[in-house]
């Protein structure tokens, strides 16, 4: 009684991630090529710590994408959030009621993203988290004008620093987090619902799923990730600043989109946004050891995005048109 | 039954076949049309009137047969090439640009230019606009935006749009389905005025009003065929009638009749604004109420305002004698009120995925283990409903949009009766759908009211709505016109109630 | 009725820039001299030549968020052109920058009409790509003032009727924009793209071309600006105008160009920058704080779309009233 298609060998490798698998192998090789310092465990591991911060907003981007919505507020929420956790703490808030801080900012404004998106339908998400996105980091510099804030309590640190036995934290925290988030696509209910509304949102309105309802959940998550992020960034930086995590958003979406989301709603896994983490990750963490500049990376990226983009609408998905 | 009388016509179709994958659209169509007369082009819900369209228009290529142009053979490769040879269509929902003023909606693609600096003649076109509207009797202000018109007002623009490309061919798709009394004789009086210049004119209506009032001519297509044409005062209702539908009309139509039980649901005054008002039903278990009425009458909106998608801003609804409040559908659905939805492609089916997923969805959550989806009971769940329905697809994971329309509607019908619902709203149960899947659809109708459903079913098949509905309500224009016992149910007094011109003051033109 | 609603919104607009102004003049006399309104005009004449070619894309329903590295790569092959060539005639390097800015929109324009890239999509990665060739041409260096030959930053210096040049040049392409959006035919077909594409497919309009030009116009008045920006700020750096693309389509949202797509006027545009461009300058001079100005900017930006939607709304409920069932 299969809900799916029956398993057949050729569609389970014809899918997207094997792609992003195979670009993801021979980044390494190529790395490994380029570098004798790349093939080597410590540095491989200590890597992810570099590039898993922003992972925490891809997660629930992917819901987003596949609403066939977007964000591109997210960036800006990270450095609120950010900096109302250092002035507090600087104002004599307990570091852990700051860290909550924190995350009830990012979670407010993820709200009102939803909330001013199902309430102005007429208005697409991009006009609102591009309004939001100013305004956030508006405030931001409001609160913090040209300053930095920072002198954490060293524990602190440890978030962005610490290893729990040989495993760095926010490796295990973000294997947790894209468990949860899988689950949630994949497993359950709720997940259904999100790809019926992505794929026909009046079908799904018709069907009693209250379209609005998740919508206003999934960007409030949003705001509660980008709030993770803040805290993970924030560590590793030991300060933060008004324009912190400035292009996050852009290097967020791009993930999501190369890892095979349609941003036409209703397609994608989460598998695949999280292969292009490690694959954007590696890349840079490669490109960095043999003395590539990065912008060289935004040229790779970009690149990879379009391709992305462009493969499926060519050929990849026979049924697209 | 076609004797050429005048020697030439201005279009005539020979041998029509068109296939899509899957289904026969067109099969052997005639089609001949006189310089200067209204020809009314009739038949059931997917009789094929709207391909055959399409294939004049250039949508679409025939695979087989001739269509000849004032006599001679031509092929129509696109919509455009379809206008440069003179033909010009209006379609119920019109196709306009919103944004644009109703002069650059006339002209678009042959606008007026200075012939030396290329700069486009707003002048004179806005001038032009002016004259040809008048020509038609109505004076719109040529530099209105077309968002800002009425339905009615913004076909007049399309008409004049046909005038102004020298269109010798009209084709009108069921122009009079939107608009109230008083518009479609607005519509009527300027297609007269259209014909009298010369123009032949194609017009495609399920009213019978609109073909007497209009038409010397009527050709009727049924189940993708062409069935005849006549002269209209040469054929009786009833036999127009028996061409469309091919067949008595009771027979049709399951015999056993449920009991009527208590009281499951009530209506009073509900009421939205622009949409309908003073709506009062009452629905008992067991009992099928049709709701009918023409097309753009509320219909829909009654229903769709039962289930909560357009939340009433009046009136009370009841469901077995307490009052109830409904949101959105999922304050519904909990009610046990379904809705199967008139649009399938659009609201009832997420196409790209298969007949299980599509089914489970409004029920998903019953299959929520402690940890994740229980997928083999939802698969064994759902599995039965398509059995019970009797899908005809290779398996329960076969892509929706893949179905055929009967099909289509059965797997909503069982992704409805999934919800377990009391009430049951249809709409347009059977619209494009085959005989063979029609008879099974209005099987599951009555099977269910035996076993105590409340259904309510809006149609605008009249024999549909007598064949099946125990009661009839008949709205017009946003009211119920007429309540009718099944026994005392003609189709005559249905008509009369759905059109009749003195029921209430009409609101006067706007233009 | 949409016209009214329209011609209200404009209104709306114009007495919402009057307000301002006159709260501003009482705040600080020197607003409204002549001196500083010349400053404002010549500081806001980037963004409005930008805003044009933006307008084109929102009202084919598409985006652009290409344009600030379009705009620093091609201010950056002009200056660095022009530090090489000291003689190089600053006709030149305008046209050397308006000749990259194309080739870049038409990169975006293929993608977005041939390949069916999302709008958002395509600018998005073509910034990347666009930025990243930036540092690589400049190999990471700024060109400074010093490396410029006085004519080439003569182009944002010099006047003419002592009216500054940038402001010329945003003046005339207003109006060559006006022309071609009311009086050509080209340019009416934007529009009808915009306001239903399937209907412009079937009056025979070229969709895809349509497209094409509009993104690679886009392009052409990014590399214009470009050469522009660097010449008045005299540095070209390889993040040269990040994050621009942001205030211009602000400045088109503001000017109620609609992200729907169909709808937008020149005049709107031309509000919208000014309102933009009068926060800017008038925040300063009344003493709020630099630091404040983002934010307002935005909140005056979500404000104006949610205006926007609720004046259209009730044009749309006033109409059902009207039905008078």
């Amino acid at each position: 009684m299969e809900l799916q298609q029956p398993f057949s060998l050729k569609r389970f490798f014809l899918q997207w991630e094997w792609m992003l698998v195979l670009i993801f192998v021979a980044v390494n090789v190529i790395n490994m090529n380029l570098s004798p310092y790349y093939l080597d465990a410590e540095g491989l591991r200590d890597a992810t710590m570099s590039f898993l911060d922003k992972a925490f907003i891809v997660l629930p981007m992917v819901f987003i994408i596949i609403l066939g919505d977007i964000d591109i507020s997210v960036a800006s929420i990270v450095a609120l959030a950010s900096v109302v956790m250092a002035v507090s703490f600087q104002a004599g808030v307990p570091m852990a009621a700051a860290m909550v801080i924190c995350l009830l900012v990012g979670t407010a404004c993820g709200f009102v993203n939803g909330w001013l998106i199902v309430r102005f339908k007429e208005l697409s998400s991009v006009i609102v988290t591009l309004a939001t996105m100013i305004i956030f980091r508006g405030i931001a510099y409001i609160i913090l004008e040209d300053q930095s804030a920072g002198k954490f309590p060293a524990w602190f640190k440890f978030l962005g620093w610490g290893y729990i036995g040989e495993v760095p934290f926010m490796l295990i925290m973000f294997v947790l987090a894209v468990l949860f988030f899988s689950w949630a696509l994949h497993k359950t209910a709720f997940g259904r619902r999100v790809y019926s509304m992505g794929n026909n949102v009046t079908a799904a309105r018709f069907s009693g799923i209250n379209v609005d309802g998740i919508r206003i959940l999934i960007f409030t998550v949003a705001g509660l990730m980008s709030g993770v992020t803040a805290l993970f960034l924030t560590s590793r930086m030991g300060s933060t600043r008004p324009n912190v995590a400035t292009g996050y958003e852009l290097e967020v979406i791009t993930m999501v989109v190369l890892g095979g989301v349609s941003t036409s709603g209703g397609k994608g896994r989460m598998i695949g946004a999280v292969i292009a983490v490690f694959l954007i990750g590696y890349l840079r963490y490669g490109l960095g050891l043999i003395n590539i500049p990065a912008q060289i990376l935004l040229i790779v990226i970009g690149s990879l995005l379009v391709a992305a983009v462009l493969v499926p609408n060519f050929k990849w998905s026979p049924r697209a048109r | 039954m076609q004797s050429a009388e005048g020697p030439k016509f201005v279009l005539e179709l020979k041998g029509i076949h068109k296939r899509f994958p899957g289904v026969r659209a067109l099969q052997d169509v005639h089609f001949q049309l006189r310089p200067g007369e209204i020809h009314a082009l009739m038949g059931e819900n997917g009789a094929g009137k709207s391909t055959f369209i399409k294939i004049i228009t250039g949508v679409h290529q025939p695979d087989e047969g001739e269509i000849l142009l004032n006599g001679e053979p031509v092929s129509i490769h696109n919509p455009k090439d379809s206008q440069h040879r003179g033909i010009a269509a209006i379609y119920q929902h019109v196709t306009c640009y919103p944004d644009l003023s109703v002069t650059e909606n006339i002209f678009i693609g042959h606008e007026t230019v200075s012939p030396l600096t290329r700069a486009i003649q707003w002048k004179s076109m806005h001038e032009e606009a002016r004259k040809l509207l008048a020509e038609l009797g109505s004076d719109i202000d040529p530099r209105t935006e077309m968002g800002a018109l009425s339905v009615a007002q913004q076909q007049i623009v399309e008409i004049a749009k046909a005038l102004s490309t020298k269109a010798r061919i009209v084709i009108m798709d069921e122009p009079t389905a939107a608009l109230t009394k008083r518009e479609s004789e607005e519509l009527y009086r300027i297609t007269l005025k259209l014909r009298d210049s010369g123009v032949s004119v194609i017009f495609i209506s399920h009213r019978f009003e609109d073909m007497y009032r209009l038409a010397s001519r009527v050709t009727v297509f049924r189940d993708s065929q062409y069935i005849g044409s006549w002269d209209v005062d040469k054929i009786t209702n009833d036999d127009l009638i028996m061409a469309m539908v091919g067949r008595e009309i009771t027979q049709l139509f399951p015999e056993k009749r449920a009991e009527i039980g208590a009281e499951l649901l009530r209506v009073e005054n509900l009421g939205k604004v622009g949409l309908f008002s003073g709506i009062n039903l009452t629905l008992h278990q067991g009992e099928i109420l049709g709701l009918t009425g023409l097309v753009g009458a509320g219909r829909s909106e009654v229903c769709q305002s039962i289930f909560g998608i357009l939340p009433a801003d009046a009136g009370t609804i009841y469901l077995k004698g307490q009052p109830v409040r409904i949101n959105r559908p999922s304050d519904a659905i909990a009610l046990g009120i379904g809705y199967l939805p008139e649009d399938r492609q659009k609201q009832g089916l997420v196409l790209s995925w298969g007949i299980g997923k599509n089914i489970s969805l409004p029920m998903i959550d019953e299959f929520a283990g402690t940890w994740w989806l229980d997928e083999k009971k939802e698969g064994s769940v759902v599995r039965d409903l398509a059995d019970f329905v009797k899908v005809k697809a290779g398996g329960i994971e076969t892509e929706a949009g893949t179905l055929s329309g009967g099909n289509q509607q059965k797997v909503i019908v069982a992704k409805l009766l999934g919800t377990k619902p009391k009430v049951i709203i249809i709409d347009e149960p059977t619209k494009g759908v085959d005989v063979g899947a029609k008879a099974a659809i209005h099987e599951i109708m009555g099977e269910l009211a035996s076993q105590g459903f409340g259904i309510i079913m809006v149609s605008s098949e009249m024999p549909e709505v007598l064949g099946m509905s125990d009661r009839i309500a008949v709205m017009r224009e946003g009211r119920i016109s007429a309540i009718l016992d099944r026994d005392e149910a003609t189709q005559e007094k249905i008509l009369e109630a759905a059109m009749a011109a003195n029921y209430h003051a009409q609101e006067p033109l706007r233009g | 009725m949409a016209d009214t609603t329209r011609s209200f919104r404009d209104a709306g607009l114009l007495g919402f820039i009057i307000a301002l102004s006159v709260l501003v003049q009482i705040l600080n006399p020197s607003f409204l001299s002549l001196e500083n309104l010349a400053d404002m005009a010549k500081n806001t004449a980037i963004l409005s030549i930008l805003s044009v070619g933006m307008m084109l894309v929102i009202i084919t329903r598409g985006i652009d968020l290409s344009i600030g590295a379009t705009l620093a790569l091609s201010g950056m092959v002009a200056a660095s052109t022009v530090a090489m060539w000291r003689d190089t005639h600053p006709l030149v390097a305008i046209t050397l920058g308006i000749g990259i800015g194309l080739a870049c929109g038409s990169i975006v324009g293929v993608l977005v009409a041939r390949g069916k890239v999302l709008p958002i999509i395509a600018s998005l990665g073509l910034m990347n790509i666009f930025r990243g060739i930036t540092f690589l041409v400049s190999d990471g260096k700024w060109i400074s003032a010093n490396q410029m030959p006085a004519s080439f930053k003569g182009i944002a210096l010099s006047s003419f009727l002592g009216i500054n040049a940038l402001i010329w040049i945003a003046l005339i392409i207003y109006l060559l924009a006006w022309w071609f959006l009311t009086w050509n035919r080209m340019g009416r077909q934007i529009y009808a793209v915009g306001s239903n594409p399937e209907s412009a497919r079937v009056s025979g309009i070229n969709i895809e071309r349509t497209l094409y030009w509009v993104y690679t116009l886009m392009g052409g008045l990014s590399g214009l600006a470009g050469v522009l920006w660097v010449s008045k700020f005299a540095s070209a750096q390889g993040d040269t105008a990040m994050g621009f693309e942001l205030s211009v389509i602000a400045a088109c949202v503001l000017g109620g160009v609609s992200i729907a797509g169909g709808s937008g006027k020149i005049s709107g545009i031309l509000m919208g920058t000014l309102l933009l461009g009068i926060l800017n300058n008038a925040m300063p001079l009344v003493n709020v704080s630099p630091f404040w100005q983002t934010f307002i900017q935005g909140l005056i930006i979500l404000i104006a779309v949610i205006i926007n939607a609720l004046v259209k709304r009730r044009a749309v409920r006033r109409t059902m009233q009207k039905r008078n069932i």
